[in-house]
Formats: structure tokens, sequence, C-alpha cells
């Protein structure tokens, strides 16, 4: 009760309400389209395009949980690939044991490369992910628990700006070395792959894509309506505070590394959630996620999108990402080219992103009489830098 | 490495043998007088007699005839020469030059075991006399590693009339190894064991350790026993000593990728991404500079690494000043914005990087006085880690003069300290985050061509440094020289003696936790600056 009370919180602002039903809409329609329309038609969409945009959704996730803690709370993570990625290893295991004895070494208790690497028994961690329900949980218990730590730590030792990022990126780094380690029993370099059901459906079939997109959608737009109720609580005011004047939100009495842990573990946990719905979809999880290019990537989605915004950064990483889809075909040579310049441009040019412009123009258009007002909605800049203070 | 010090010896001993000092000694034609006796012996008695009239010319000339005897490459031409065919070469046996082609089919010398048994002895008897130490120092290891007793009398002989101390010493050992296992005296044996483990290597260590185990005498074997234990404590400190270099070395490559890194950040408070590509790009300047020589000047390879330092600083100080001139400056106070456009620049020059030069690794040289190693009693120094290492002391000392000593410098400390009360004593702000922001660049660059030496040269080579770069920074703290060198150094060491213990992998992985936590306690770094500027 309380919690749909608290989620209805975040159904205040039309752009919301309209962005969900968005969402939840192409949760639909793709499918739909997918499945029910003849293969001939202009309609029909093809069915390697499901798990790309499913993909593109998982994207649009992981920029969500980014945007709640650097737009937010200005935090600006270096790290959420890690997060993302834990997720979908915590998936991926529980795909590994429904593989059985299908394996290519057949082997009804080891996968293939422990089999491999000549395990004699399953290591302590892999116990328990036989069970779905226990996999769901670790999804969001193995990056809750790690942000939880990390955050605990950094926020209590004030932590802040460039230091915050930089040891975010050597806590991914630093699990993208772990991964790759045979020894560590997640696949090592090869990462866990040949996934052949989920729950007992085949993961190739058209029906389990298609749902596996419907509920991409859907949980999107659930960490959506969450991010909206939690940014439009009081709480989400006390945030923007934190955002804004760290050392006066202090002074007043509020306790800044409590309320930043908060939203910190919930966006890892959100990010989590991504890489989980990612791994069936794209049929491989490698330690390659942990890399820090990706986490720096997911930042650029933001970016683009707008921070700040939610619906921006859904936005910024289904465009970005198309956009790679369709370099990495035509022009693969230029596409990093594209997106540091990407970079550059939005950085310098679109500080508040798309979103942020498009809400400009809106709010022109809609003041002209009265003046620029709206303006003080947008958020202001991070908070300047050290020097500067 | 012992390994490496044979090869080096060996390589002397080559040089010593194709450039024969012409001595008092039987001379060339002498020896090939013998050498061409092989052509009339048809009969193993009558080779075995030119052999020993080779044994006893006493001259290492011989040398290369006996070996290619013993290896079957030693042949007869129909017109009555001896040559030895190598691969589809014909050389003279003495002087190893090309001989004149022969007609008509050519005829093996023949040998058998006991001939070849027999060219063995004689070598290392020729060797062991051989008038430059370098070859009786090898013929000397290479009984001492054999430990054939065969080879005593020839050894005993030479010991007598050899001069030279550190060449007795060896020889003496060679004896010891021989008379270890052939002699069943337990004070010779003794006394034998004590050379040996005074010698301290790993060659000692490894008779040592195999007569320790099948020792006869309970007595000789407790010494044996004894002596394997002080070799390996002095091993273990040896061991320790290379893994300190090896530390040095790594933290002065460390020290070099991040003090550009360490200023930049200290005066402006700006990460820059791209500055692993800064490195990157010294690298290619380097590479670019070593292929203008191969092709137009071949004669200034030696020289390319000094005409590619200044070129590299100019390069990378170049694409610094425009950054900073076209992107940073507007960014200025907001710091993740920075990171974020840095690393935009990153990924652009190492795609251009990329594009032109190709994904490949691409071949950059040492010139002579920066390739090869030698050895520090049972540590081997490679020459290009050492000039890393001094060279990084100069940079670091010029750095220091440059922030100590010029206006530059002392207008950089100004504003690292407190930007805008340097601002209003009239210090132009723009100017010196323009300058500081090129020397940053330009050091990278410079970097980046130590770094070429030792590394592979690709669009890869900067990300492969970035982070490093980073922790030293976050280590040391910023706007402090000493924090960066001291930050470097001890990263470097603690990652060398973490390695053997628990992999390079997974020591570099505790690194990073573990100044993941030192940024909790000291949120600054070591060195940090104190007092109402920060924050």
């Amino acid at each position: 009760m309380l919690f749909t009370r608290f989620l209805a919180g975040g159904l205040k602002s039309p752009v919301i309400i309209g962005a969900l039903v968005v969402i939840l809409a192409i949760g639909v329609i793709v499918p739909v389209l997918n499945l029910a329309v003849a293969p001939g038609s202009a309609f029909h969409i093809p069915d390697h395009m499901v798990p790309l945009f499913g993909k593109y959704l998982c994207y649009a996730m992981a920029a969500l949980a980014l945007d709640l803690v650097w737009g937010y709370c200005g935090i600006l993570s270096l790290g959420h690939g890690a997060f993302f990625a834990l997720g979908g290893y915590a998936m991926g295991m529980h795909l590994m044991r429904e593989i059985g004895d299908r394996g290519v070494y057949g082997n009804a208790v080891l996968p293939d490369f422990m089999v491999f690497l000549n395990w004699k028994e399953l290591p302590w961690f892999w116990h328990g992910f036989d069970s779905f329900v226990f996999a769901c949980i670790m999804v969001a218990a193995a990056p809750g628990i790690l942000a939880f730590v990390f955050g605990w730590f950094a926020f209590r030792s004030r932590v802040t700006g460039v230091y915050l990022s930089i040891i975010t990126q050597a806590m991914t780094y630093a699990l993208l070395l772990a991964f790759f380690r045979n020894d560590m029993g997640f696949g090592g370099n090869n990462g866990l792959t040949d996934f052949k059901d989920v729950l007992g459906f085949d993961l190739q079939s058209g029906r389990v894509r298609s749902t596996l997109f419907f509920l991409t959608a859907f949980f999107l737009a659930l960490n959506l309506l969450i991010a909206a109720a939690i940014v439009g609580s009081k709480y989400g005011k006390i945030l923007r505070a934190v955002r804004d004047a760290e050392p006066r939100t202090r002074f007043l009495g509020y306790r800044p590394d409590k309320i930043k842990l908060f939203a910190w573990t919930v966006s890892a946990i959100m990010a989590g959630v991504a890489g989980a719905l990612y791994v069936p979809q794209v049929g491989i999880i490698n330690p390659g996620e942990f890399a820090p290019a990706n986490s720096i990537e997911m930042v650029v989605w933001t970016a683009v999108g707008g921070r700040g915004t939610l619906v921006g950064p859904i936005g910024g990483a289904i465009l970005v990402n198309a956009a790679k889809s369709w370099f990495t075909g035509v022009l693969p040579e230029y596409w990093l080219f594209a997106l540091g310049a990407l970079f550059i441009f939005t950085t310098l040019y679109l500080p508040d992103g798309v979103a942020g412009l498009i809400r400009k123009m809106v709010g022109k258009a809609r003041s002209k009489p009265r003046g620029k007002d709206e303006e003080t909605e947008a958020p202001a800049a991070d908070a300047p830098a050290g020097a500067a203070e | 490495m012992p390994l490496l010090r044979r090869l080096v010896l060996l390589t002397f001993a080559a040089l010593a043998l194709a450039f024969p000092a012409t001595g008092a000694r039987a001379d060339a034609a002498e020896i090939s007088a013998i050498v061409d006796r092989f052509a009339t012996a048809s009969k193993f008695p009558q080779v075995e007699a030119v052999i020993e009239a080779l044994g006893a010319a006493g001259d290492p000339l011989a040398v290369p005839a006996l070996r290619a005897l013993e290896a079957g490459e030693l042949q007869v031409a129909p017109d009555g020469r001896v040559v030895i065919e190598r691969g589809d070469a014909l050389l003279d046996p003495v002087t190893l030059e090309a001989a004149a082609p022969v007609e008509g089919r050519l005829k093996k010398v023949r040998t058998k075991n006991s001939i070849r048994r027999m060219i063995g002895d004689v070598i290392s008897g020729l060797t062991l006399r051989a008038p430059e130490p370098a070859i009786r120092m090898t013929a000397a290891e290479t009984i001492f590693a054999s430990a054939d007793a065969a080879q005593l009398d020839a050894l005993e002989a030479a010991l007598a009339e050899e001069t030279d101390a550190g060449v007795k010493s060896r020889m003496e050992e060679a004896r010891a190894a021989i008379l270890l296992t052939a002699s069943d005296d337990p004070a010779v044996q003794m006394a034998a064991i004590d050379i040996i483990a005074d010698r301290g290597d790993q060659q000692a260590l490894a008779v040592l350790a195999t007569y320790a185990n099948q020792a006869s005498n309970a007595d000789v074997q407790a010494a044996a026993r004894e002596g394997v234990a002080e070799i390996e404590s002095t091993l273990a400190m040896w061991q320790a000593g290379q893994n300190i270099w090896y530390g040095v070395s790594l933290g002065s490559v460390l020290f070099l990728a991040a003090i550009g890194l360490a200023i930049t950040f200290g005066v402006m408070g700006v990460i820059n991404m791209a500055h692993g590509e800064m490195v990157m790009l010294g690298a290619y300047t380097t590479f670019v500079v070593q292929e203008t020589i191969r092709n137009s000047f071949p004669g200034a390879f030696e020289f390319s690494l000094l005409i590619a330092l200044p070129l590299a600083f100019l390069v990378s100080g170049l694409v610094g000043l425009v950054m900073e001139r076209g992107i940073i400056r507007h960014l200025y106070g907001r710091p993740l914005e920075t990171l974020l456009a840095t690393w935009g620049v990153s990924l652009i020059l190492q795609q251009a990087v990329r594009t032109i030069f190709g994904p490949n690794n691409r071949e950059v040289g040492n010139p002579d006085w920066m390739s090869g190693a030698f050895m520090i009693g049972e540590m081997s120094v490679t020459w290009s880690r050492l000039w890393i290492v001094v060279f990084a002391l100069c940079v670091f000392g010029a750095l220091l003069f440059a922030m100590n000593r010029t206006p530059l410098g002392l207008q950089m400390r100004a504003v690292t300290q407190n930007r805008r009360m340097a601002s209003a004593m009239g210090i132009r702000t723009p100017w010196v985050d323009a300058l500081t922001f090129a020397l940053g660049s330009g050091i990278a660059g410079i970097a980046g061509v130590a770094l070429s030496q030792i590394d592979n040269v690709s669009p890869n080579l900067g990300r492969t440094y970035i982070i490093d770069s980073f922790m030293v920074v976050v280590f040391g703290g910023v706007g402090n020289l000493w924090g960066t060198l001291v930050g470097g150094l001890t990263l470097g060491v603690v990652n060398k003696f973490l390695e053997p213990y628990a992999g390079a992998v997974l020591g570099k992985i505790l690194i990073l936790v573990f100044i993941i936590l030192f940024i909790q306690r000291r949120p600054r770094g070591l060195f940090a600056l104190k007092g109402r500027a920060v924050e």
C-alpha cells in the first residue's frame, strides 16, 4: 500500500506519464509486429531486430540508473558498467545451470568451462543459482551490496567529484581483471554463454524473445516510475540540495552521505536488473562488460539525452546505440570519431542534453510574456570545481 | 640470469673467434695446413692423428673446423680442398670466409662416437688455453655445467698456467664440480662444496642440490645440504634485489606516465582522460622519426631517440595546447564535463592514429646503447630499463627546477594554491592554464618516447597506462611532484613484490583495492596540499 502510494507520487508529471505510456506501448507493439504480422509485410519486424531493440531498452535502463545519481545527486559514476555486468552475471549463472547436461561435455553438474578446467565440484558461490528466484534475488543483491559497501565507505569519507569518479573507474577495472581470471570460476575470458532455456522455455523461440522484450519494456517503465517517485518526493528535494551545495546541506542538519548512499544503491540495483535482462537477449556475458570504456559510454548516453531529466537518458541511450549499430554496419572506421565528437559536442554545447534543449525551447515559447522564470526548474551545472569554491 | 650471462660470454667468444688476434702462436696458415690434412685422412686413425695435431698446435683457430667436423659439416672437395658446408654456403674451415665454389661432389670427413668425444676434449683443451680470457671463461663454465671427469686433466693443466684471477676462480669451481662427484675423499669433497657454495648462483645450486641427494658420505651430504641452504639464502637476497629493481623500473615508468597528469590536475583541477593518448602520440613520433632516419639517414639511428624527444614534446604539447584552447577552457569550473570531453578527444586521437598507422603494433627499434643487459651479481639489469630510470630522474629534476626556479613555475604554484588570489595579483590564469596543459601533455609525449622502448607501440598504448597513471596521481596527491615520484615508485615496487605471491593480475587487483581504501583515509592523497586553498 505504502509502496503504491509512493509510486503514485511519480505520476505527477505529464512527461513521465507520456513516457511510461510510450514505453509500454513499444513493449507491446514490437512483439506484435514481429509475431502477428506476416514476414512479407512492410510493418514486420524481423526476428533479429527484437533482441536488438531489447538491448537498447536495457541500455536505456542503465542510462536511467546513471541519471539518478549523476543528474540528481552529482555523482559521476564511471563504474556503472560493473553493476550492469554483475546483474548480468547473476542471470547468466542461472542460465548456465539450466543448460544442465546439454553442454558440450554433457556433465550434469558442472558447466562446460569448469569441466574444461578440470574442476571436480561446483564452487560454493554457484550453489543456489539452480533456482530462478534465488538468481533474481542475486541480480539485485550482488550489485546492491557492492554499491552499498562501496558507497558507505566513499561517501562517509567525503570522497567527491573527480576523485570519486576515478575510484569508481578503479572499481570496475579491478572487477574486469578479476573476472578475466579463470580461477575466479566465472568462465574467465569467454564468460558465460551457450544458454539454452529460461524457466524451461527455449531462448531461441520467437515467443520467448518477445516475452523478454516485453519484460524489458515493463521493467524500464517500472524503473522510470520508481525514479520519478524518488525524485518527486521530499527525499528527492534533499537529493538535489546535496547535488547543488553539499556542505550547505550538511550544515542544515542533513546527512549527505546517507542520502547519497540510498540513491546510489537504488541506482546500482537498477543497473543490475538491466544487465540481467540484457544477458538472455544477447546470449552472452563476458568480462568485457566491465571495461571502463563501457561505463563511460553509458555516461555519454545520459549526457546526450539530458541528465537530470529521467526521460532524456532513455532517449539518449536508444539514440546513441541506434547510431552505433548504423555506424558499425556502414562506416565502422568512423564510429569512434563520431562518438568522440559526440562527447565533445554534448559537453560543450548541450550541457543539459537533448531533453534540456527541448525543455528550454518549450519553456521559452510558453513563458515569452513572463520572462524566463521557467529556467530555474532546469538543473544547474554540477557543483562548481573545488578550486573555485 | 646466468643464462643471459652465458649468452653474452658466448657472443664474446664468437666475436673473438671471428676476429682472431694475430699473436706469437701458430698462425692461420699453419692451422690451415694441418686442417688440409683431413683431405688425405681416409681412415679413422688418420683423422684422429690430424685432430691430435690440431690440439698440439694449441690455437683456438682450429675450433671452428673441429666443431664442423663434430657436426658432420667438414667436407673434402675433389680438388683436395677442405671446406665447411653450412646450409648452401661453403666456408673456409679456418677463416670462415666464403670459399671458392667447388666442381664435382663433396666428400664428408667421416667420424665416429669415439672421435667425437676426442674432438670435445681437444676443443675444451684448446679453449681452456685460448689467449682470450672470455673464451677460457666460457670453457670453464661449460666444464662446470657438465662436470665431466674426463676433462679434469686438461683443466688442471690449464689451471696451472692461468693468470687471470676471474678465470682462475671459474676454473677452480669447475674443478670442484668434477671432484665433488669424481673423488671419494671426504676432505676433497668438503673443500669442493665450499668452493661451489661460495659461487652462490643457480648453477651452483643445481650442482649441489643434485649431489646432496646422492652423496654416500653422511658428513659430506650434510655439508652439501648446508651449502644448498647457503646458496638459497644468497639467491633469495638477490631475488629481493631484483624485485626492487623491477619495481623501481616499473615505478619510474608509472611516474613518467603520471607526472604530466599530476601537473594539470594540480593546477587546473582537471582530469585529462586523453593523457594516455598524449603518451601514445609521443611513441608514434618516435616511430616516425625512426622511419625517416632509416629511409634517409641510416647513420643517425643511434641518435633517433634524442631527436625524437624534443619532437615528441612539441607534438604532444601542441595537441594539448589546442585541446586546452579549443575545449577545456570553455568547460572551466566543470571538472566532470571536462573529463567527458577529454575522453571524447582520446577516442578521436586513438581512431585517428589507427586510421593513419594501422591497428597493429609498430616496430620501434632500440639503439645499441639501449639494448642488451648486464649482470650485477645474480641481478640482471637491462640497459633500456636502466636508461628509463635515469631518464625519469632527469625529467623529475628538470620539472623540479621548472616549478621552483622559473617564473612560469612560480605562477603555476600560485594558481595551484589559490586561483583567485593569484588572479588578483595580476597573474594571467588563462595563460598559466594553457601553458600548464601544454607542459603536462608535452611531458606525456616524452614519456611516450621512453615507453616506445619497452612496450608495444599500438593505438591502445595510452589505454594501458591511463588507469595506472590515475592511481599514481590519486595515491601521491596532486600539485606535488614528490608525491607523484613517491606514489609511482611505491606502487611499482609493491606491484613487483606482490606478483610472485599473488600473480600479476591478482597483484594488480589488490593494488586497486588498496588504493580505493586508501582514498577513504586520505581523500587527497599521500602528499596533500594543506591550508585554506583546499576547497
